[in-house]
């Protein structure tokens, strides 16, 4: 269980998060919206440790996060799917995923079969160089190579950008599929309302900075949402 | 003069036209026959999501992305901007403001405005800049932007608001004819960045101005005609009301 209380992010002297508070639970989908530069982003890199929060507290499964350094919430089971994907488009897709054991013991280091289930295209691609693949595909690799360090919370941003609609639906499958498997908690942001509204068991929408809406994803209501997504 | 300016076209009376302008990245196309026209002492807000094709828009313009197709053009037709280099298009009186502050943290307020002057900066001029005039127009900027009591202040020590506008001030100092400001509120407080519509309603008395902003309540307060860039391309154009009306920007902005 992934719980962010009252955080406050900074760029500078520029405040990107006002004490934001989101909670993501195993076995659940929680999507966070909002428009451009409300601070999606800056909240997933707050959770991840790629940016330091001035106050506030993150915590997995009731230990303290917000000391640790990026690599050290990695190891405590922290998945990162950016946006933009940043796979390493030199390495081929097999040396991609490998790079997610570093934070598995010996014993634990292999690519188990469940990830080709979810993306078989990985599987045909394993000695082609990320840069060749597909953006679709770039993206389905950075999803299994975050799940190739087996984590507690996978956190993803816009997974849906730029990408064709029926590799959409493939990420969506392989979503819902992890959450049915309920070993870990999913923190998803996205831009792309009816894939998000689909996905989500909570929702929290953003604007500014701050959180100014949240629920359950089965009671969220377009028309209150829409408010904050459109112009 | 290049050929451009020896024969004045009639194609246009706007202060920038651009019309049927295309760039491509690797076959990804940033801006799709975009058409924009924009008078002499307009204010425009230009919106759109992500990859809409703002930032290109705005790399055309100051010729940092030069168009694979399409025209750009200056000062009612006068000056083709797609000849010209970035810092040719500068001299042109082509101001940009970028998201980010951009001052000199460790020098005061003042020198920041006085460094951005576009006067005589030979030795004796630079020297007694107080006598030449530039003394006033620095308090006439300082004021325009709300700085007066700031003066001597180090701009390191500004909030990131202040920041914002003592660097909309150094624009002001080159005396643009077109100012590009880009997401200039990112990062404000709600009251700094009303503020900041209202010091951009001042500027574009006597300017012209594009803003680039995705806050909404903003840019409502600019109460300006709105452009929704989708694609490379103009979507939808009127009043901020009209384009929150128009189906196809709702869709869009839900990523449909």
């Amino acid at each position: 269980m992934l719980t962010v209380e009252n955080i406050d992010l900074y760029y500078g002297a520029a405040q990107a998060l006002r004490r934001v508070s989101v909670a993501a639970e195993p076995g659940k989908i929680t999507c966070v919206l909002g428009r451009n530069g409300v601070g999606k982003s800056s909240l997933l890199r707050a959770i991840v440790g790629h940016q330091p929060t001035r106050s506030g507290r993150i915590t997995l499964d009731g230990k303290d996060l917000t000391p640790l350094r990026a690599y050290e919430r990695a190891r405590e089971g922290v998945a990162y799917v950016p946006q933009g994907r940043e796979i390493f488009p030199l390495l081929t897709v097999r040396e991609n995923l490998e790079t997610g054991f570093a934070r598995l013991p010996a014993s634990e280091r292999a690519i188990s079969d469940e990830l080709f289930d979810l993306f078989p295209i990985l599987k045909s691609m394993l000695g082609r160089r990320g840069g060749d693949l597909s953006g679709g595909q770039q993206q389905q690799l950075a999803i299994a190579r975050a799940l190739v360090t087996k984590p507690r919370l996978l956190v993803l941003d816009e997974p849906t950008e730029g990408i064709q609609p029926s590799i959409i639906k493939d990420i969506g499958r392989a979503i819902s599929y992890l959450r049915h498997q309920g070993k870990m908690a999913i923190l998803l942001v996205e831009q792309y309302f009816d894939f998000a509204r689909e996905l989500a068991d909570s929702y929290a929408v953003m604007e500014r900075g701050e959180v100014v809406l949240a629920g359950k994803g089965a009671e969220m209501v377009e028309s209150d949402v829409r408010r904050y997504l459109t112009v | 003069m290049d050929a451009a300016m020896d024969k004045p076209r009639q194609i246009t009376q706007s202060l920038l036209y651009l019309d049927g302008v295309s760039v491509s990245f690797d076959g990804f196309k940033a801006l799709n026959n975009l058409t924009l026209d924009l008078a002499h002492g307009e204010m425009r807000a230009i919106i759109g999501p992500n990859g809409a094709g703002k930032t290109t828009m705005m790399d055309v313009i100051t010729g940092k992305t030069r168009p694979d197709t399409g025209e750009v053009l200056f000062n009612n037709g006068e000056i083709d901007l797609t000849r010209k280099d970035e810092a040719a298009i500068a001299q042109l009186g082509i101001g940009r403001k970028f998201q980010k502050p951009t001052v000199f943290e460790e020098h005061t307020v003042e020198d920041n405005i006085l460094l951005a002057l576009d006067s005589d900066r030979r030795v004796r001029g630079t020297l007694f800049w107080r006598l030449n005039g530039d003394g006033d127009r620095i308090t006439q900027i300082l004021k325009t932007i709300g700085l007066t009591a700031h003066r001597d202040r180090q701009a390191g020590s500004l909030s990131h608001g202040q920041k914002q506008w003592l660097e909309i001030g150094m624009l002001l100092a080159q005396d643009p004819k077109l100012l590009l400001v880009d997401e200039p509120v990112a990062g404000m407080t709600d009251a700094e960045s009303m503020t900041t519509a209202d010091l951009l309603r001042d500027i574009a008395k006597d300017h012209t101005v594009i803003v680039v902003e995705h806050d909404m309540e903003f840019v409502r307060r600019l109460g300006v005609k709105v452009t929704v860039l989708h694609e490379g391309s103009v979507l939808a154009e009127g009043t901020l009301d009209e384009v929150s009306a128009n189906e196809r920007v709702v869709e869009v902005y839900l990523g449909r």
